[in-house]
């Protein structure tokens, strides 16, 4: 770095203001400065005077006002008489429910498909192969109308149900049973919190154990009997606190029961088909990444080898896998935003459409959004650095 | 308080910046272009709908014409663009269109915080119901716990949950972005009815594969004025809009029509002789042409012609005049006397 | 004892492990979870592809112009013949289709040359490709001079629209991704923060809520007397959007190029521009390519987008097809049309940029 160099030598005669780098650094970032302010003062003043000269009312106190419309799918009450906050809320909530089951669901698929890919088994990796190239190249928003529009549209009509058990199938939907939890139910709750602590406590008693002693416990299978078993018991011990609600055709409809819109189900099965490709090509590489010396001095060690998968290769190939994966997540969660091309009522359809549309506040609104989805984008990348800055390797 | 703070530092910022905002009046931004800007739906036959050589056609979309053939004496100088009901508020604030002729309901919320301004009603209408007709329904009380499709951002959507709540009905609502998919979903049975103005059901029957196997409820829930709207702040042109609709009801009531507006020009009729512009306002209050309204009767024709030709008994619509019809016909229709 | 000094013939390897027994004994029946897997998975694939084909392929209808050709009860392929070329040219008047034929004759003669190895003076191609081209596509494609008839941009649909959107973005996207690039990895705490903060900006939201601020605010942000097209107002916002995936592309060029590099440079007395000019960057730019072209996958695909704020590009113009009345019941072939004709452009990019990935490593291998 020249500026460095410069301040050691002490030059002999003073250099001109701009040939001095520190100076002119700052002439320019004080410049910069300058523009990016009087870029902004431009346009809002423009946007002040547009806004104005049109009369367009602007500020938040939209918000306070009753919405007046209903929406299809709500996680919080709500009703027409709600105000436009809560719609933002209820979108809000919508876009967090279908990016949490798309990133569940994606992930599952992606690690299933990134592991056939490797398998030596040569059917099942070329229709893995087929399955990643064939829907990483199509644009999700046809294949969200693809479901939407050409595979859960043509369902049969509800009086015509698909019978699978007590579930039904239809075009208006997935209609599952539900339970009712009775009073007794919260005892059940405590047993499975107890499960959990005595899990983790036993996990850490067993790590403890292990340095020192060396010996090892089958955590596993006594956590796992711990998790079933006591929540299990009480429930049996309780008296069996809780009934089914089956879902019923009633009038136009089945009433009761658990509903999944055929909006959530098109737009959950694309974004985890689309995004499960991207994460099974993660899954690939970065068990690929692990070099073979790795498993080599695994085995050299006298490792088995599930020890060896679950010591050496995981670890290591996580540590590759993780960075992209976040990314994929975070695309996720954005192109959760395509609902509204097909009216799943998420934060774009229901703020950004219908609010914008019945108040007219699009600046403030668009705004709002973009927030939201930023600020969503920085609480994962955050997590995402802390997490990499944990795993990776120490260099020089 | 914080907005004049904040417009004053940013304008103090900005100085070198700004160039003077200076307005030039949407008619010269016409007249310069060459042609008006009018936002249309995306597609609903009777109102604006491009036919197959995509060519535009319908009632709002014979207003944006009235407006060329006025402002520019051609009814063919209009650039259509086509807009979501959620896109058409701000395209008409934006300035992106001149004039806003989408079957648009006249509410005071739009009126009056929305910077725009209705030029009048080209349009009696209401809401209504369109159910399938093998669900056997007469009548919209029997609608409770029904999956209603709507079209997202538009009035109808909040009239339809005033309705259920008054008549203690529950529903679920299925909100589309466009008309063609709201029929989509109603086709494929997504929905068990259809919501909109009345006039639209009849656009929208006719874009199902079987149109017979639906039915218009009887129930009206609502009043809907449609119409033109412009942006606020430009009364001159306002005043174009208002008067180009005004002149097509006007001549509907002085027996002008496009066929013998040249004959009938020629009377000794004093009411026409003010309508064509020989003699009495003519023009000039507005900045056009003395035979503004000549040109739109000639070129577009009267309220009745463009009425039965758009949705009335020369189109699939088949709708009738009801409420449509002239003042002294037992309808609504009735504009200032031109004078 | 019994001495052999002959080496004995090589035996051929058993049956079972070679020919077509053996490689199906190796590839799937190695074990019997393998061999149960393989029967699942190959009987799906029978009960599903097999229709399918069937579909596509011997039940479909090809020619006619009309829905009653279609009566075969397969796949109807009619309905995209009959409206292949709105398809391709959207609204375009059918009178100029010729500029929209001689712009896709262009294009596909610089990427041929562009791809091809041995072509002479890539580096200028290129160069051409990147920044007289468009010149030359916008007065083709708009008209106004040169005595050629305006064609509004509300006019332009399709196919060609879907091209346009994304080649547009990609072209303005570079110059402002490598400034940004370079911004961020200055050593000027006021350039770096602004840079990282835009880029982080338009990484954190959605393309659709971009695509919605451009056509709904931009508007607002300008003088009144300015007018922007609705195209041009959905290419800013792309643009915008997609240089700061570009500027991340790039970074990591920068960042792939050893130290050394910008040390020689630093020691050679080169000023910032010429170092970054004449040694950094067209090293960089070098091993950006495969990235460059993946960020233009995802970009041509998310080009779809602009269906949501009302342009017409080729899903739209599909969609929009099949709410014909006359046409009802279409909208598996359309959008296998659609799926089918992106998949091709999407396919063979990411081919070529994985065959430019291989190419480098082996080089840097080498070396």
């Amino acid at each position: 770095m020249p500026a460095e160099v410069n301040k050691g030598v002490a030059p002999s005669s003073k250099p001109k203001f701009w040939n001095d780098p520190d100076k002119r650094a700052l002439l320019f970032q004080v410049l910069m400065i300058l523009t990016v302010l009087g870029f902004f003062a431009y346009i809002i003043s423009n946007a002040l005077y547009n806004l104005e000269k049109r009369g367009i009312t602007t500020g938040f106190a939209f918000l306070e006002q009753s919405a007046g419309f209903e929406i299809l799918l709500t996680l919080l009450p709500y009703d027409a008489t709600y105000s436009f906050g809560r719609t933002f809320l209820v979108g809000l909530l919508n876009t967090l429910l279908v990016s949490s089951l798309g990133v569940i669901l994606a992930t599952i698929l992606g690690f299933v498909m990134g592991i056939a890919r490797l398998s030596q088994n040569w059917l099942v990796n070329k229709v893995a192969a087929a399955y990643i190239e064939i829907f990483r190249n199509i644009p999700l928003l046809l294949q969200i109308l693809f479901w939407y529009v050409a595979v859960l549209q043509p369902l049969p009509l509800p009086r015509a149900s698909i019978e699978i058990g007590s579930a039904f199938l239809n075009n208006r939907g997935l209609y599952l049973p539900w339970p009712v939890l009775e009073s007794g139910f919260s005892l059940v709750m405590i047993a499975l919190a107890v499960a959990i602590c005595a899990v983790v406590w036993l996990l850490r008693w067993n790590h403890k154990r292990q340095d020192a002693t060396g010996q090892r416990f089958p955590v596993f299978w006594t956590s796992l009997a711990l998790l079933m078993g006591l929540p299990l018991l009480t429930f049996l011990l309780a008296g069996s606190p809780m009934s089914w609600d089956e879902p019923l055709l009633k009038g136009f409809n089945f009433q009761g029961g658990a509903t999944i819109i055929p909006e959530l189900m098109a737009l959950l099965i694309a974004l985890s088909v689309y995004t499960g490709t991207f994460i099974a090509e993660i899954v690939r590489s970065g068990i690929l990444a692990v070099s073979h010396g790795q498993t080599e001095a695994a085995s050299a060690l006298g490792l088995s080898k599930a020890k060896t998968l679950r010591l050496i290769v995981v670890p290591q190939a996580m540590r590759v896998i993780i960075p992209p994966l976040t990314s994929q997540y975070l695309n996720l969660i954005k192109n959760s935003s395509l609902a509204t091309a097909i009216g799943y009522p998420d934060l774009v359809s229901v703020f950004m459409g219908t609010t914008l549309n019945q108040t007219g506040q699009a600046i403030e609104i668009i705004f709002m959004t973009m927030a939201v989805y930023l600020s969503i984008n920085l609480i994962v990348s955050l997590l995402m650095n802390l997490y990499n800055k944990r795993v990776s390797l120490v260099e020089r | 308080m914080n907005k004049i703070t904040s417009l004053t530092v940013a304008s103090a910022v900005a100085i070198g910046l700004a160039t003077g905002a200076q307005a030039a009046s949407t008619l010269e931004s016409v007249k310069s272009k060459g042609f008006v800007q009018c936002g249309v739906s995306t597609g609903l036959p009777g109102f604006s709908n491009p036919d197959e050589k995509g060519n535009w056609q319908g009632m709002d979309v014979d207003i944006c014409r009235a407006v060329a053939a006025a402002t520019l004496g051609d009814a063919s100088k209009v650039k259509y663009i086509p807009l979501t009901a959620k896109e058409r508020f701000t395209a008409l604030q934006s300035g992106e269109i001149d004039l806003l002729s989408r079957n648009t309901t006249w509410t005071q919320t739009r009126d009056t915080t929305l910077g725009l301004n209705f030029a009048g009603v080209s349009y009696y209408d209401g809401q209504g119901f369109m159910v399938s007709k093998n669900l056997g329904i007469k009548n919209a009380l029997e609608l409770d716990g029904a999956a209603v499709c709507i079209q997202s951002g538009t009035t109808t959507e909040l009239n339809l949950s005033d309705y259920f709540r008054e008549h203690k009905m529950s529903f679920s609502p299925v909100v589309f972005d466009t008309s063609d998919q709201t029929v989509r979903g109603f086709e494929t049975g997504r929905c068990d009815m259809l919501t909109s103005d009345q006039s639209q059901l009849y656009a929208l029957r006719i874009k199902l594969s079987d149109p017979s196997s639906a039915i218009v409820l009887p129930e009206v829930i609502s009043k809907e004025p449609l119409g033109p709207v412009v942006r606020q702040g430009d009364d001159q042109w306002f005043n174009i809009v208002k008067w180009s609709l005004n002149a097509m009801i006007n001549a509907e009531e002085l027996g002008l029509t496009s066929a013998n507006i040249d004959k009938m020009k020629m009377a000794s009729n004093p009411n026409i002789a003010r309508f064509v512009g020989l003699d009495g306002p003519k023009g000039s209050g507005m900045d056009l042409n003395d035979d503004w309204a000549y040109q739109i009767v000639k070129q577009v024709g009267n309220y009745g012609e463009a009425f039965e030709r758009n949705v009335g008994a020369g189109s699939p619509l088949n709708i009738a005049r009801g409420v449509n019809a002239l003042w002294n016909k037992g309808g609504f229709m009735y504009a200032p006397p031109m004078r | 004892m019994i001495i052999n000094d002959h080496k004995l013939p090589d035996l051929p390897p058993p049956n079972s492990a070679s020919g077509v027994i053996g490689w199906l004994r190796v590839n799937l029946f190695s074990t019997p979870f393998y061999s149960v897997l393989t029967l699942v998975v190959g009987y799906l694939l029978w009960a599903t592809l097999i229709p399918a084909f069937q579909w596509v392929f011997i039940d479909s209808d090809w020619v006619g112009d009309s829905r009653d050709a279609c009566s075969s009860g397969g796949a109807c392929w009619v309905f995209i013949s009959v409206r292949l070329e709105q398809f391709i040219y959207g609204f375009y008047p059918e009178a100029e289709y010729w500029r929209v034929n001689i712009l896709f004759a262009m294009l596909a003669l610089l990427v041929g040359a562009l791809i091809y190895e041995a072509t002479p003076n890539r580096g200028w191609i290129a160069a051409f490709s990147l920044s007289v081209f468009p010149l030359i596509a916008f007065f083709l494609l708009y008209g106004g001079s040169f005595g050629l008839a305006v064609v509004e941009t509300h006019k332009w649909g399709g196919l060609s629209l879907t091209l346009v959107l994304a080649l547009v973005g990609i072209v303005a996207s570079l110059p402002i991704g490598i400034f940004l690039a370079l911004g961020r990895r200055s050593e000027m705490t006021v350039v770096r923060s602004f840079c990282t903060v835009f880029i982080e900006m338009w990484r954190g939201v959605p393309l659709i809520t971009i695509l919605f601020m451009a056509s709904v605010m931009l508007p607002l942000f300008v003088p009144e007397e300015i007018d922007f097209d609705k195209l041009l107002r959905a290419l800013i916002g792309i643009t915008l959007f997609q240089s700061a995936y570009m500027a991340e592309v790039i970074r990591g060029g920068l960042q792939a190029i050893p130290k050394g590099q910008y040390e020689a440079a630093d020691a050679l007395g080169l000023s910032y521009w010429k170092k970054m000019g004449l040694i950094v960057l067209p090293q960089a730019l070098k091993i950006m390519i495969p990235g460059i072209v993946n960020t233009f996958i995802a970009l041509f695909k998310d080009t779809s987008l602009v269906l949501i704020i009302g342009l017409f590009d080729l899903l739209a113009i599909v969609q929009a097809a099949l709410s014909d009345p006359k046409w009802l019941g279409y909208s598996i072939e359309g959008y296998a049309f659609v799926a089918f004709v992106f998949w091709i452009f999407c396919f063979s990019m990411s081919r070529y940029s994985q065959h430019l990935e291989r190419k480098l490593h082996t080089g840097q291998g080498a070396r």
